[in-house]
């Protein structure tokens, strides 16, 4: 309790030296406000938008004003769906591969050579395939994580302990009970440690994807406020960025103990 | 049940490769059903190698092995196989360890429960029953193994250096804990070490094997009663007889040994 209220205290000093010179250097003025305007106004935009805080999903354009919430929840949608499906496909392809050598040599290959294409290189492709809209952001996050999920499961499966394979086995498992009770449990904790490696890489690409085309979630509000010239709104929505990325990413870590508290059994 | 006959049995590992490794040579022995027996033998002298065909996890290049009299075709859980290392599943609790064997077959889960629990109460686990595998100490660990493979009814117990990673105190009182659980049970041990006390304390019979690759050198009957004095004279025979029998082997064995380092450093 006490190392909590310690750490807690060191957060509140830190946050606050931080916008306490911000806001020191903007009441001296030091910095240009208009460009760079402090906390204490850009989070004041936010009471602009309260009477859009409606349970719409996107944003609406209605001259400057655009949903804080809504567009939360637009860009929330899209990382959480791209993952989950990322984290299915892979899984079920991973499997595929790892029972089928004629499988995994016939797709090895392929898959490494997209791997290290940027999430970000794909929204052009995206957005003409899928149209404006979730579609091309959800598939951004998707092929974002997608083959790197797909690669870490297949490498998980082989590295399996084979003393626990061998122990269900001996236990009377089948091949099908020990791919369920044994290796998909023991690769999990691998999985959510690549998932959560490669979340913000995910994140820029849903956000790039909102600015330049998708038109709608936080990253739209960023573009807007910079075409407005209208820095306040650019800040609240890198504020709201900053805060959705780091509750993912706590989100997942909180995942990671509760849910999969054990550590992996596959050495990678 | 528990009668086990191998005839001429020989083991090659990689067949067809460049690391071919023969680790059993025409070896023949038989275990009666019911007998404690315990196979020592210098290290690498393919003990592991004889528990994994026992159990039918790995099918032997040449003889035939047969179990009441039929061929072994593959794992059974009629003979369970206990590692060394801790093969519980760290995800799962420990009871729900000790029933996977019933879940695999389908049983529903109160009723492997229960069952498990009866087993958990014998190797006084019951309070243990919802921790999980880290909570528990090694031996505690090895416990539970051991209540897993006689959950499932199992009338063979392999054993592969199963104390080997406890220490002193721990490995003496598992050493009695085991001899309790056998005694009058009817099922047949066959146990692999490489530590002559522990032989000579529990077998029925010591079978002593020669360096790689392992062929039979000697079988000794243990003709104490149990429990047995380890600090009696006859105890003290038989530990000079097993140090005599393996001194000559475990020479021969590091000489190779240096032999192969020497010339694999020369090839490289």
């Amino acid at each position: 309790m006490r190392s909590l209220a310690v750490r807690a205290g060191w957060w509140v000093l830190s946050v606050g030296t931080m916008v306490g010179l911000w806001e020191l250097a903007a009441a001296l003025d030091l910095i240009n406000t208009v460009i760079l305007p402090p906390p204490r106004v850009f989070i004041r935009e936010i009471e602009n938008q309260a009477q859009f805080l409606l349970p719409q999903i996107g944003v609406q354009r209605i001259g400057g004003n655009f949903v804080a919430l809504t567009a939360i929840w637009a860009s929330f949608l899209r990382i959480v769906s791209g993952l989950a499906l990322a984290f299915i496909a892979a899984v079920l392809l991973g499997s595929l591969a790892f029972s089928l050598r004629v499988f995994h040599k016939l797709t090895y290959p392929v898959i490494t050579l997209l791997a290290p294409i940027a999430p970000v290189a794909w929204i052009p492709f995206a957005l003409v395939a899928f149209g404006i809209g979730d579609g091309a952001a959800i598939f951004v996050v998707f092929v974002g994580i997608f083959f790197v999920l797909e690669l870490a499961a297949v490498n998980s499966m082989k590295n399996v302990d084979q003393h626990y394979i061998d122990t269900a086995r001996v236990l009377g498992a089948s091949r099908r009970q020990v791919m369920w009770h044994v290796i998909f449990p023991a690769i999990l904790p691998n999985l959510f440690v690549i998932m959560r490696v490669n979340l913000f890489g995910a994140w820029m690409g849903v956000l790039t994807a909102e600015m330049v085309g998708v038109n709608t979630g936080l990253g739209t509000i960023v573009l807007v406020g910079r075409q407005m010239m209208n820095m306040n709104l650019t800040f609240l929505g890198m504020a709201m960025i900053g805060i959705v990325g780091y509750l993912l990413d706590a989100g997942l870590g909180l995942l990671q103990r509760r849910v999969l508290w054990w550590k992996s059994v596959a050495h990678v | 049940m528990g009668e086990i006959v191998c005839t001429n049995v020989t083991k090659v590992w990689g067949v067809g490769t460049t690391r071919e490794v023969a680790a059993l040579e025409n070896v023949s022995f038989s275990v009666r059903h019911g007998e404690f027996v315990v196979v020592i033998g210098p290290s690498g002298c393919g003990k592991s190698t004889l528990l994994m065909l026992l159990s039918g996890l790995e099918m032997p290049t040449g003889g035939t092995i047969t179990y009441n009299g039929e061929p072994i075709t593959g794992p059974d859980a009629d003979r369970s196989l206990i590692f060394q290392q801790p093969s519980l599943f760290p995800w799962r609790s420990t009871i729900d360890n000790v029933a996977f064997g019933l879940q695999l077959r389908g049983v529903p889960r109160k009723e492997r429960r229960q069952q498990a629990e009866k087993f958990l109460r014998q190797v006084g686990l019951r309070e243990f029953a919802n921790k999980h595998p880290h909570e528990l100490s090694g031996g505690m660990q090895q416990r539970a193994a051991i209540a897993r493979a006689l959950c499932l009814g199992a009338d063979v117990l392999l054993m592969d250096e199963p104390f080997a990673a406890l220490d002193v105190q721990t490995r003496f009182h598992m050493q009695s804990f085991l001899l309790d659980i056998w005694l009058g049970s009817g099922k047949t041990v066959v146990f692999v070490t490489h530590h002559i006390d522990e032989a000579a304390y529990l077998a029925d019979r010591v079978v002593i094997f020669t360096a790689r690759p392992g062929r039979l050198l000697d079988s000794v009957d243990i003709d104490m009663p149990r429990p047995r004095n380890v600090i009696s004279p006859d105890f003290e025979r038989y530990r000079a007889l097993f140090v005599e029998r393996l001194r000559s082997e475990v020479t021969r064995a590091f000489q190779e040994q240096e032999l192969a380092e020497m010339l694999d450093t020369r090839i490289k």
